[in-house]
């Protein structure tokens, strides 16, 4: 009854598509559609849309990039912004590449570097709930499809935001502008159940929102460090209170 | 920042240092335990980072937005948000229900004045 090796890696392949091209597919679209649109208000050519959205690959770096660069802040504190937002990717793929790695044929450490560049906030989040009742070998296959899909979809979405910003009336280019901001608050206010995620919420909006009246160019990168770490000593100190 | 190789430059610059963290959970993995203080700090600055920004693109936005109200942008996140709650946190329910308000809200303002 075996079936030969291939036509298990395609059929995991074809599994991580399919789940793919469901929701996490149309949810992504919505907040590349945004950003595509937010990217040509910015002045982006359609190549550095596409460019950005493949190399850097996390819509809220993405975000964070055109907002600093509309604020002209320094180039150092942008690139420092923008990395920070990126943190959560080192946990993310410090937990995914273990699961990638036993069981299944061994691969070299370019595969898994190159695998570490597709992986995002939504594939991560799918794929670790998947992977428990799935053959390891499976694992990769499925991974690759379910991004594959993932990245195209954000891609296709980004240029129609791209191009249609300058097509529609007026009033659908306002919508459009507030599509991506919309969709991250939904996100993060929705998402948000845990407490040390709430802290983190309220203390990271009100530091950036003060520090903007006074220092603009650095208020997200306050929003990170001041926000951020006051939030962790609440959360550390309500952990040992209770 | 006008010039457009600086703007590929940058974009570039900060690819590379997104990459950094996921480069580094590669090498790391299987070495250091994703439960540890300094992880919760992490999550936290990235987290209240993302907050901060989003705060900021509603409260004080550059380029289009800049010519709607606030009132409107906030009060099309509220909708946005408690739609999403009412329709069983469907994200598609909240967006349209946001944007479909905004808009009539631009759109009666611009007819007002």
């Amino acid at each position: 009854m075996a079936e030969p090796a291939y036509q298990q890696h395609t059929l995991a392949f074809r599994a991580g598509v399919g789940e793919a091209l469901g929701v996490p597919a149309a949810v992504l679209g919505a907040g590349f559609i945004g950003y595509g649109s937010l990217a040509a208000d910015a002045g982006y050519s359609i190549w550095l849309t596409l460019s950005a959205t493949l190399a850097i690959w996390a819509l809220p770096g993405q975000l964070v990039l055109l907002e600093m660069q509309a604020g002209n802040a320094a180039v150092a504190a942008t690139v420092l912004a923008v990395s920070l937002s990126a943190a959560r990717f080192l946990p993310m793929t410090l937990t995914l590449m273990p699961l990638l790695r036993t069981g299944g044929r061994p691969r070299r450490l370019w595969q898994f570097l190159l695998a570490a560049q597709v992986v995002s906030m939504t594939t991560w989040a799918v794929t670790m709930r998947r992977f428990n009742d799935m053959e390891a070998d499976a694992r990769w296959h499925y991974f690759l499809g379910f991004s594959l899909v993932c990245i195209v979809a954000s891609v296709v979405f980004a240029l129609i935001g791209q191009l249609l910003i300058g097509a529609l009336p007026p009033l659908a280019r306002f919508g459009l502008a507030l599509l991506t901001p919309l969709y991250f608050f939904v996100t993060l206010v929705g998402e948000a159940r845990s407490r040390s995620a709430i802290t983190a919420l309220v203390c990271g909006a009100t530091t950036a929102l003060v520090l903007h009246a006074v220092a603009p160019a650095w208020s997200l990168l306050g929003a990170g460090f001041i926000g951020g770490t006051a939030a962790w000593m609440l959360q550390r100190r309500h952990a040992r209170l209770h | 920042m006008r010039d457009s190789t600086d703007l590929w430059l940058l974009m570039l610059a900060c690819a590379a240092a997104t990459y950094m963290w996921r480069g580094l959970g590669v090498l790391l993995s299987g070495r250091l335990s994703p439960q540890s203080a300094m992880f919760e700090w992490i999550s936290c600055v990235a987290y209240a980072l993302v907050a901060g920004l989003i705060a900021r693109i509603i409260v004080a936005p550059s380029g289009l937005l800049g010519q709607t109200a606030l009132t409107d942008r906030l009060l099309a996140c509220a909708i946005a948000f408690f739609a999403y709650r009412l329709a069983r946190r469907n994200m598609f329910a909240g967006m349209v229900c946001g944007l479909v308000f905004f808009m009539g809200a631009v759109y009666v303002r611009s007819a007002i004045l």
